[in-house]
């Protein structure tokens, strides 16, 4: 390892900028003539419009236009799109509503989109959507997930009982036969509260429109601007897709809210060409609360069927997830796909059957959120497998390391062939660093002061690397999911690395240049990463899935594997060799068995220069391109250890000990890593104690502030004790699993688990908020100091 | 429109603005600092932080017309001479920033820290300081350390912060 | 934020002429909820005068048996003053437990007061402590200035400009912080006198900060956290909502006002 090669925890090159201000995210752009968009929203959760008066707002003071539904219909702008078709168990497909940018006809959530004013100020734009009267006539609105489908409500016209898909997966008359040799059965209520994303930087957009060359530019606050890109043009039609350069700058967290393509980026495109200026949009917090795509609100039961000795037979799951009032870019993968094959966890169970029926209801969309189906999932497995080892009297570790999957390649009965892992080692190392032997006396001393102390183990596993392109398109999937990388090399030597991955806080300006420095032997500072802009990088599918290292990393392998390959040829004419003889070692080039060398750059110019070879037997330049396809998923897993104490009198619940074990195979930077692990350990904490959206049943959202949704502060959280396994992956060439959504899928089952544990009883829900862990309290049985 | 005049990363300032515009707009839009951020409507996040006059204060909860005849400084303003500040040394050193929108303020805010609670900063004090500093990347372990490291590092370097 | 005229004046009486000839005013002090409140257009005040330039509406100084405080002295500042820490070490520590570091430095003993929001921590200091909050035109009795939420004995145009609290034998602020906002959920200011003992309860309330007879009558006559046994705070008159409902608060309260006691016992 070099220091600045694979594995040396290089400190990031991003960082300069972001330390001194200097950071460029779409709000610090202004464009020259820029106007400002504000949106007016429907404040009802459902109602019809009657009608919109727009008349005395666009003669209110700096108003530039004031459009609406029927300004986009009569412009022939399509709707918002769901790229990913479910079929239904009887075969139909999904039931997609209609969900134009701006309301036609109906409002179907609390923030839905009615009309936007766009002005010379945003104070002006404001003033005049006060002016914008909308006749609405209110209908009845349903929030409830679990009561959607039976509700006297319809969201779309074409789902009566709102009901999106009543999908499945697995073996149902194998899962039935387990359950009925099963010594015992373990049942589960379950709710995966819904969780607002928020992060810190709101959405923005900037939508630019050049007359001259007819051509358009949005600057957006996306994971994947190449995706925006696609379905702007391919499915909405605001521009075409070789006029319209979308450029996704510095952006500030993602956690899925900025994959997917919302109404008011599509509606800054258009309108800049109808009002013949820029047009820029920030939302507000509360904005952003109203109208960014949620995450989980799932309502689940679910079954465990173990036999006499405590093998697990079968698990079967029914579950009802809340897609909000439309599909949003990816909702209906979420509760699918990327849920129900992770239905297995770390174990062998030979038999599984789960059921999802996605609904709507008049709540903001649904779409991935750091995680996305892996921990609604993670929940369900590592409750059950927790309540399962209780309700036998078994050690909860012992009970998990029994029915732990063991040989590989390991095909679940749900879709998924586990490639690798050492289940029992990262448990092993968790159980050490957690000092699990010594937990009783621990508990015993909390219990000496009144605090009940529990631990909850979550032995979680989740499928990245996002993902063979023919496999998710026979799920239905719109889209490949490989990854593109271009290396220029310049006849100086350094080199521009052009991915379509996006970073938004995952550090790939140095650990993709680490990657770079590490093949080609040159320093990081003599690499550049470019990405987020369609004028520079070709195509790529973007960042979210734990999939930039597994497979944007990949294809950059394979990119630079290309460019060693011609500067061989390049060499083997200035060393007047055969190329067969020429070997690549520590950035230079050399003939095998002599001392003849040549150092990366001067081949890199020779390359330019061309005078050493003719143009006829090799093409000039150095420059090379991959499209990387993975294999299989990747799967990452480890051990997350939580320790709780509670004080029975408030109901307060403190974290005193975090402890993390996890195998996400080859390590490019740890310090990196570690910090992912961090992050989303403290998202997975927020879910499990803090974080809750929470809607009336008017369809009002209460938790509309950082006031009223709780998020996690420093004060909240433990410093985690972070520790690594590693079992290199082998579908892919640099060993790469993924890390950026481990913490979120492992945390809330083992906070859940340490403090059901700590309350001797299972009957407490997320967040386990103060009062609600108080109540549950109540049924505890106070510890004394003998016990 | 109301005069204001006051001094932002040392420099004198003077202009005529609405008196209805935030100090941290008039920061981001007037004076194109754009280091400073927002991220919430009601003075919780933090991103906005600034010091008004040697006092972290959120700049989405100031009027640009309070800040009359103060100085301000903002995330721009407190490198010297192209070296960083320590405490954003120590931020990039410990990996206390992912996203590096929330940054800015996380560092006016440690910098406050230390200026009331001094060099020597536990875990605990410094969690319980960062009460108004959301993040949402980090789940704050590296902030938490890099504000350690910061704070005992501009003991070092006893200039620097005499400079603000 | 909808457009407002801006004045800064530089006495009292120049804000209290400004206010008597202007229509729809509001005072700024601290700006921490009046600013957010018109940011999100529920507040839209015609004048805005800014007491931050009055140099007579701040300071902090002992007068006799009691701490005076101007009224836009700033909460770091009140946490801060050795004068208040050695005389009444509950108030500092309540100023310290408001909001967070940069609220702090802003926000403002007047405003806190003027607003009377419900979940505010000041109010319950003042009744606790028998505060008496002095205004341009006349002193009023804490029992008698907090008159519901957000409803006080103020007057239209009318400035407080100091606030004075009898020094007490002992006081000490229980807080117990609502898991979003960090407002108080339940807070409890106790403070023996040597007439007896006051105690407040901020949060709670769904008409804002209020006292309990029982419990002043009980620590009256032991100042002790076991004469809480058996006295339970007025389930009717608790807030309810999706973070604590009336049951968790009224719970709460009894939780805080023994702590608050046992802290004031231990001093």
């Amino acid at each position: 390892m070099t220091a600045t090669g694979i594995g040396a925890p290089v400190r990031r090159k991003e960082d300069q900028r972001f330390v001194t201000g200097q950071g460029r995210y779409v709000d610090d752009f202004n464009r020259p003539g820029q106007s400002y968009a504000y949106f007016l929203r429907s404040p009802h959760a459902h109602a019809v419009i009657r009608s919109i008066d727009t008349g005395p707002a666009r003669t209110m003071p700096g108003v530039v236009a004031v459009l609406t539904g029927d300004d986009l219909a009569a412009d022939k702008i399509g709707g918002l799109i769901c790229g990913w078709m479910i079929h239904s168990k009887d075969g139909s497909p999904m039931k997609a509503g209609p969900h134009p940018a701006l309301a036609q006809g109906k409002v179907r959530y609390v923030g839905d989109h009615v009309a936007v004013v766009i002005a010379e100020s945003l104070a002006q734009a404001k003033d005049a959507a006060e002016a914008i009267t909308v006749d609405y006539e209110v209908l009845p609105a349903v929030v409830d997930t679990a009561q959607a489908s039976k509700a006297p409500v319809q969201v779309h016209d074409i789902s009566p009982d709102n009901t999106v898909f009543n999908w499945h997966l697995g073996n149902k008359d194998e899962t039935e036969a387990a359950f009925a040799r099963a010594k015992h059965v373990t049942k589960i209520d379950l709710v995966n509260n819904r969780l607002i994303p928020n992060a810190i930087e709101p959405r923005a957009a900037v939508g630019e429109y050049d007359p001259g060359t007819d051509s358009y530019t949005l600057y957006t606050t996306s994971q994947n601007p190449h995706v925006a890109r696609l379905v702007l043009s391919a499915f909405i039609g605001v521009a075409p897709e070789h006029k319209l350069r979308v450029i996704a700058p510095d952006v500030g967290g993602g956690f899925g809210s900025k994959i997917f393509i919302y109404a008011e980026e599509t509606i800054c495109v258009w309108a800049a060409k109808k009002v013949k200026r820029p047009v820029k949009w920030t939302a507000d917090r509360t904005e952003a609360f109203l109208s960014d795509a949620h995450g989980r609100d799932h309502v689940t039961h679910a079954e465990m069927a173990t036999d006499e000795s405590g093998k697990i037979l079968g698990l079967r799951v029914h579950t009802t997830a809340n897609l909000g009032a439309y599909l949003s870019t990816f909702a209906s993968s979420i509760p699918t796909y990327l849920y129900a094959p992770l239905l297995s966890g770390q174990y062998d169970i030979p038999a599984i059957y789960c059921e999802v029926d996605g609904v709507y209801t008049n709540t903001a969309p649904v779409d991935a959120y750091r995680g996305a189906g892996r921990p609604e999932a993670t929940f369900v497995v590592e409750r059950l497998v927790e309540k399962t080892a209780r309700e036998l009297g078994q050690d909860s570790a012992a009970f998990r390391r029994k029915n732990f999957v063991t040989h590989f390649p390991h095909q679940t009965p749900v879709i998924m062939a586990y490639d690798t892992g050492d289940y029992a080692a990262s448990l092993d190392k968790a159980l050490e660093l957690a000092d699990y032997k010594n937990f009783q006396q621990r508990k015993q001393e909390s219990a000496r002061r009144g605090k009940l102390r529990g631990i909850g183990f979550s032995s979680y596993i989740e499928a990245c690397g996002i993902a063979p392109s023919q496999a998710v398109g026979s799920l239905g999937a719109g889209v490949g999911l490989w990854e593109s990388a271009e290396v220029r090399v310049n006849p100086t030597g350094s080199v521009e690395v052009l991915t379509g991955s996006h970073s938004h806080g995952q550090g790939h300006e140095t650990t993709f240049a680490q990657l770079v420095s590490d093949r080609l032997g040159i320093s990081i500072d003599q690499v550049s990463i470019v990405h987020g802009d369609t004028d520079k990088v070709q195509f790529g599918m973007g960042t979210y899935g734990s999939r930039s290292g597994a497979v944007g990393m990949s294809a950059i392998a394979k990119a630079l594997d290309k460019v060693i390959a011609k500067g061989k040829k390049v060499a083997a004419h200035v060393l007047e060799a055969s190329e067969g003889d020429i070997e690549f070692k520590d950035g230079k080039f050399g003939v095998a068995g002599t001392d003849r060398t040549l150092g990366f750059g001067e081949v890199a110019l020779q390359a330019y220069i061309a005078h050493k070879f003719s143009g006829q037997d090799l093409e000039p330049g150095l420059k090379e391109g991959a499209f990387y396809d993975p294999t299989n998923f990747t799967f990452p897993a480890g051990v997350h250890i939580c320790e709780v104490e509670i004080d029975p009198g408030t109901g307060v619940t403190k974290i005193e000990r975090w402890t993390a074990v996890d195998d996400f195979g080859v390590i490019i930077n740890p310090m990196i890593v570690e910090g992912q692990v961090h992050g989303g350990i403290a998202q997975g904490v927020g879910q499990a104690l803090l974080e809750g959206a929470v809607y009336d049943q008017s369809g009002q959202l209460i938790t509309a502030s950082f006031n009223d949704y709780c998020m996690p502060r420093a004060i909240d959280l433990p410093s985690f004790q972070v520790g690594m396994t590693v079992t290199p992956c082998p579908s892919n060439p640099l060993g790469i699993k993924g890390c950026g959504e481990a913490g979120a899928i492992a945390a809330p089952p083992a906070v859940i688990n340490a403090i059901t544990d700590a309350l001797g009883h299972e009957d407490i829900a997320m967040p386990a908020t103060p009062q609600a862990v108080w109540r549950a309290a109540q049924k505890t049985r106070m510890p004394t100091a003998a016990e | 429109m109301t005069t204001v005049s006051l001094t932002v990363n040392g420099q004198s300032v003077t202009s005529d603005v609405d008196p209805r515009t935030l100090l941290v707009q008039f920061l981001r839009e007037n004076l194109r600092l754009t280091g400073t951020h927002v991220g919430c409507d009601t003075s919780q996040c933090g991103a906005c932080i600034v010091h008004l006059n040697g006092q972290a204060v959120k700049a989405c909860t100031v009027l640009a017309v309070q800040a009359h005849a103060s100085a301000i400084t903002t995330i721009e303003g407190i490198a010297q001479g192209g070296e960083l500040h320590p405490m954003q040394a120590a931020f990039r050193e410990h990996h206390g920033l992912q996203c590096g929108y929330c940054t800015p303020g996380m560092i006016m805010s440690a910098i406050d820290i230390v200026s009331r609670k001094g060099n020597a900063l536990d875990e605990q004090t410094i969690r319980a300081e960062l009460e108004g500093n959301l993040c949402r990347c980090t789940g704050y372990h590296n902030i938490v350390k890099a504000i350690a490291a910061g704070a005992q590092a501009m003991a070092q370097a006893p200039l620097q912060q005499a400079a603000e | 934020m909808y457009a407002f005229e801006y004045h800064r004046p530089t006495s009292i009486r120049e804000a209290a002429n400004l206010a008597n000839q202007s229509e729809d005013i509001k005072f700024l002090a601290g700006g921490h909820t009046l600013l957010p409140t018109m940011k999100l257009r529920l507040a839209s005040p015609a004048n805005l005068i800014d007491l931050g330039q009055i140099a007579e509406l701040r300071g902090i100084e002992r007068s006799g048996d009691a701490i005076v405080i101007g009224a836009m002295t700033k909460h770091a500042e009140v946490a801060n003053s050795a004068v208040v820490r050695e005389a009444i070490p509950a108030l500092a520590n309540l100023a310290e437990l408001i909001g967070d570091p940069h609220v702090r430095n802003r926000g403002t003993i007047g405003g806190s007061i003027a607003n009377n929001d419900p979940s505010a921590d000041y109010p319950a200091a003042c009744l606790a402590l028998n505060a008496t909050i002095a205004t341009d035109k006349r002193r009023i009795a804490a029992d008698d200035f907090f008159q519901g939420i957000f409803t006080t004995a103020l007057g239209e145009g009318e400035i407080i400009t100091q606030i004075s609290f009898p020094i007490p034998l002992r006081a000490a602020y229980a807080k117990f912080r609502h898991p979003a906002s960090r407002y108080a959920l339940v807070g409890v200011f106790v403070a023996q006198h040597t007439g007896g003992v006051r105690l407040a309860v901020t949060g709670a309330g769904s008409n804002g900060v209020f006292r309990i007879a029982a419990m002043e009558e009980a620590l009256s006559r032991n100042f002790v956290a076991e004469s809480l046994d058996g006295i339970s705070a007025p389930m009717d008159e608790m807030n309810s909502d999706i973070h604590a409902d009336a049951a968790y608060r009224a719970h709460l309260v009894g939780v805080m006002a023994r702590r608050a006691v046992q802290a004031a016992a231990r001093g």
